[in-house]
C-alpha cells in the first residue's frame, strides 16, 4: 500500500492549516456561505438535513489497520461512534461540528488519510476492483495507476472549478468489472495491445444522475506512459467546453453527447498534441517507483487446502454457505479473498460501529497483513487470508455480524443514507433495504435466486446507483408522500447497460410484495442457467408489468 | 486606483483601467489619460490602431477563446482574464494556454471575482497580478498565495511534475 513521502505528508499538514484558515474566516464572517462552500466541500463537508457531514476519502479503497483504527477512535471522540462505507469506496461521518473538523482533518494526516476532493466539483477518488493484486485474471495491478491518478488530481491548480464534479475509475480484470468503469466520467480498462504493451481502453462520459449514460469509447489504447497527459487534455477540453449554465447539464457526459464522441475525442487529441510530450509524460521509472508500493506481502509458501476446506464444509453448513458465496478465489496458492459483508439486516447498509471498526482492524493485522478494501457495494474485503485459517476467520465474524453469507445475492443491497441523513433526499432509502431484506431472509431462496444487484438511492444524484441495479429503486417525492420508482436491467459490469422504468411508482409499505413479484416472474422464466439479468434480457420488461400492474 | 497583489503578496497600485465590452453600435470607450485594457476580440479588430501601444492591453472574459492571439501575445504589455464568479474555473486554463502554450512573457492579470482562496491556484497557472475584489482583505493575500509550499503536478510555475522531481 502506498506510504506517504515527506512531499506528502507536507502538503497534507499545509493543507490542514490551509482550512484551519478558512474556517476560522468563515466562522468570523469574512467568508461569505457561497464563497466557504467549495473550500468546505474539497475537503468532503456538507451541511447536511441533521448536521455536517463529513466525507473520508479511502484512495481507491484501500486502507491499513491503524488507519481504521483512528477512524474509530475519531468516531467516538468527534461524532456518535459510528461511521457509514460510501459506494465511492470512502467513509462518512454523520454527526461531526464544523467547528472540530479542522482537528479531525489533522487526526487524519497523523495516519496519512484525508478528506480532499471528496466531494464539490473538482476531481474526485479514483475508485477500483477491491480485488485488485490478488485475482489472477487481471492485466496489471490497477492501484499504482490509481496513486498515480490521486497525486496528479490532488490540488490540481487548473481543475478545482470544474462545471461539475469529475470521478474516474480505473478497471484490470479482463473477465469482470467490479469498479462500474463506463458509468463514471473517466473509466479506464487496463488492456494490453497487440504488440503486449501496456495501455488503457479510456471511456469517457459515463454517469448516473439525471441523464444516466453509459460511457462511449473514445481511444482504444492510450500507452501507459501517456496517462497523465491525456487525462490532463479531457480535463481541459471539459474545464473550457463543459456547460455552467445549468447545473443539471454540467457533467462531462452532456458535452460529450453534444459533440458526439467522435467530435468529443478529436477536441481531445487535438489538445493533447500539444502537451503529450510534456514533462507531464510519464516515466518507466516513475510508475516502477509507485508500484514499488504495491508489491506482494509476504506470502507463506503453501498449498491450497482442498481437503481441509472439504472436511469443514461437510461439518458446518453455514460455513459451506459462506465458502460458497463470500470467498473468492486467490492468485496465490494456499490464500483466499474475503468479503465482510456490512449488510446485516436491521443494520443500514454500509454503517459500522466505533466497535466493529476496531474489529476490523483487529481481522485485518490477524488474518490479512494489517490491510483491508472498502468496496463500491460497501462491504469490506481481507484480500489475503490463509485457506487453512478460513474456518477460524469465519468463527470470528460470525458474531460480529460480518459473516452474512448474502455476498452479490439479492440482500446485498447497494443503498445510500437517503433520507435519514441526507439533505438531498427526496425519501428514505434504508428502511425499503431493511423491509426487502426481511422479507427474503431465506438464505437458500437466495442462493437459488442467484446473483442480483439492488441498488437503491434515495434521490435522483443516484448515490445508491439505481440505475445500474439489475433491480434499481429511486427514491421519489409526489407531493410531500415518499414513493418509489423501479427500473429494470441496468448493470455496472462489462456488459453495463442503464435500467428501464418499469411503469408507475409505490408507496414504501408496497415494495417487498412488488420485489417479490418481480422475482416470481423471474423464477417462472428463467431457464437453468440463467441469472435475474439474463432472463430479464431475453423476455423483456413486459411480464414483469403485467405481473405487477395486474 | 487599483490595489494589485503581485506573487511574493507585495501590493501596488497602477492606474490601468478595465473598459467593459461597448453595446451594440457602440464604440470603445478608452480614457485618454489612463492605460486602459479592452476586449480582446476588439484589440485585434483594430490591430493596425492598436499593436505597439504600451498603454493599451487587452482582457479575456471566461468563455473567450485565448487562441485568437497565438502568435501575437508578446504584443501586449498586459493580458486580463476575468473570473465572472470565483467558481467559474475556465481562467485557469485560459493562463496557462497564455502562458505555456503561446509563450506570454508580459503580465498576467486575474480581474473579476477575484478572491484570496483562489490566489495559489491563479499563481500556479501563470498569472502574476491580481487585483483582489474589493471587500477582501488584501493583507492576507500573502499568506494565501503561500498556503502549499509545492504541488505534485506541473503547471506554468513549475515545469517539473513532482514525480520527476522525486527521481533526480
Amino acid at each position: 500500500m502506498y506510504v506517504y513521502d515527506e512531499h506528502d505528508r507536507q502538503m497534507a499538514a499545509e493543507r490542514v492549516a490551509q482550512f484551519r484558515d478558512q474556517t476560522e474566516r468563515a466562522l468570523a464572517g469574512e467568508l461569505a456561505e457561497d464563497e466557504f462552500l467549495p473550500l468546505r466541500l474539497q475537503n468532503g463537508l456538507y451541511v447536511q438535513r441533521l448536521a455536517p457531514m463529513l466525507r473520508i476519502c479511502v484512495p481507491y479503497g484501500m486502507m491499513r489497520s491503524d488507519q481504521l483504527r483512528r477512524l474509530a477512535r475519531i468516531t467516538r471522540d468527534y461524532d456518535k461512534g459510528y461511521a457509514h462505507f460510501t459506494t465511492r469506496q470512502n467513509v462518512q461521518l454523520n454527526w461531526p461540528a464544523l467547528e472540530d473538523v479542522p482537528d479531525i482533518l489533522a487526526e487524519l494526516a497523523e495516519v496519512e488519510m484525508h478528506a480532499n476532493q471528496t466531494s464539490g466539483n473538482c476531481i474526485r477518488n479514483t475508485t477500483t476492483d477491491q480485488f485488485s493484486g490478488v485475482q489472477s485474471d487481471e492485466i496489471a495491478d490497477p492501484r499504482p495507476y490509481c496513486e498515480i491518478i490521486r497525486q496528479w488530481s490532488t490540488f490540481h491548480p487548473e481543475f478545482a472549478f470544474l462545471p461539475r464534479k469529475f470521478k474516474v475509475a480505473v478497471n484490470a480484470s479482463e473477465q469482470t468489472d467490479r469498479a462500474a468503469i463506463q458509468v463514471h466520467d473517466i473509466g479506464l480498462q487496463m488492456v494490453r495491445n497487440e504488440a503486449g504493451d501496456l495501455g488503457f481502453r479510456v471511456h469517457v462520459g459515463g454517469g448516473l444522475g439525471r441523464t444516466p449514460m453509459v460511457g462511449p469509447v473514445i481511444r482504444d489504447f492510450l500507452p501507459e506512459l501517456d496517462l497523465l497527459t491525456y487525462l490532463e487534455a479531457v480535463l481541459r477540453v471539459y474545464n473550457r467546453y463543459g456547460r455552467r449554465d445549468n447545473k443539471f447539464k454540467a457533467r462531462i457526459k452532456i458535452l460529450v453527447k453534444a459533440l458526439t464522441p467522435e467530435g468529443f475525442a478529436e477536441k481531445v487529441e487535438a489538445e493533447w498534441q500539444h502537451i503529450k510530450e510534456s514533462p507531464t509524460r510519464l516515466t518507466p521509472e516513475a510508475i516502477q517507483r509507485i508500484q514499488g508500493y504495491f508489491t506482494e506481502p509476504d506470502y507463506a509458501a503453501i498449498d491450497n487446502a482442498t481437503d481441509l476446506l472439504a472436511s469443514q464444509r461437510f461439518e458446518n453448513r453455514g460455513f459451506d454457505q459462506w465458502l460458497t458465496h463470500n470467498v473468492d478465489t486467490h492468485k496465490k496458492a494456499g490464500y483466499a479473498i474475503v468479503s465482510l459483508t456490512m449488510k446485516k439486516t436491521g443494520t443500514p447498509p454500509g454503517d459500522v460501529s466505533d466497535k466493529q471498526l476496531e474489529q476490523i482492524a483487529d481481522l485485518a493485522d490477524e488474518f490479512s497483513f494489517g490491510e483491508i478494501r472498502v468496496t463500491h457495494q460497501q462491504n469490506v474485503v481481507l484480500a489475503d487470508v490463509r485457506q487453512d485459517r478460513l474456518f477460524e476467520l469465519w468463527q470470528a465474524i460470525t458474531p460480529m455480524g460480518f459473516g452474512t453469507a448474502n455476498l452479490n445475492t439479492l440482500t446485498d443491497v447497494i443503498c445510500c443514507p437517503g433520507g435519514d441523513y441526507c439533505a438531498l433526499a427526496n425519501a428514505k432509502s434504508i428502511p425499503v433495504a431493511e423491509a426487502i431484506q426481511r422479507q427474503f431472509d431465506d438464505l437458500d431462496y437466495l442462493y437459488d435466486l442467484g446473483n442480483i444487484d439492488l441498488n437503491i438511492s434515495g434521490c435522483m444524484n443516484a448515490c445508491g446507483h439505481h440505475h445500474v441495479g439489475n433491480i434499481g429503486v429511486l427514491g421519489v417525492d409526489k407531493k410531500g408522500q415518499e414513493f418509489y420508482q423501479i427500473s429494470l436491467g441496468g448493470s455496472s459490469h462489462h456488459d453495463a447497460s442503464i435500467g428501464k422504468i418499469l411503469g408507475p411508482s409505490f408507496a414504501r409499505d408496497e415494495m417487498p410484495k412488488v420485489i417479490s413479484k418481480i422475482i416470481d416472474v423471474y423464477v417462472d422464466k428463467r431457464t437453468e442457467e440463467e441469472t435475474f439479468l439474463d432472463t430479464y434480457r431475453r423476455v423483456g420488461i413486459d411480464p414483469f408489468k403485467e405481473r405487477v400492474y395486474a | 486606483m487599483p490595489n494589485v497583489i503581485s506573487p511574493d503578496g507585495s501590493i501596488r497600485q497602477d492606474n490601468w483601467v478595465v473598459v467593459p465590452r461597448p453595446a451594440e453600435g457602440e464604440s470603445l470607450d478608452i480614457p485618454a489619460d489612463q492605460p486602459a485594457l479592452i476586449p480582446a476580440d476588439l484589440w485585434l479588430a483594430g490591430y493596425e490602431h492598436f499593436t505597439g501601444r504600451q498603454e493599451i492591453g487587452v482582457w479575456f472574459d471566461s468563455h473567450d477563446e485565448p487562441e485568437i492571439l497565438d502568435g501575437r501575445v508578446n504584443e501586449l504589455p498586459v493580458i486580463a482574464v476575468n473570473f465572472p464568479k470565483f467558481s467559474d474555473g475556465r481562467g485557469y486554463s485560459i493562463g496557462r494556454l497564455l502562458r505555456e502554450r503561446f509563450g506570454y512573457k508580459n503580465e498576467l492579470r486575474a480581474i473579476g471575482d477575484v478572491l484570496l482562496d483562489q490566489l495559489q491556484f491563479m499563481k500556479r497557472c501563470g498569472f502574476d497580478a491580481y487585483v483582489l475584489r474589493a471587500d477582501k482583505d488584501i493583507n492576507k493575500a500573502a499568506r494565501c498565495l503561500n498556503f502549499f509550499s509545492q504541488g505534485y503536478q506541473a503547471a506554468t510555475d513549475t515545469e517539473i511534475p513532482l514525480f520527476r522531481r522525486r527521481a533526480s
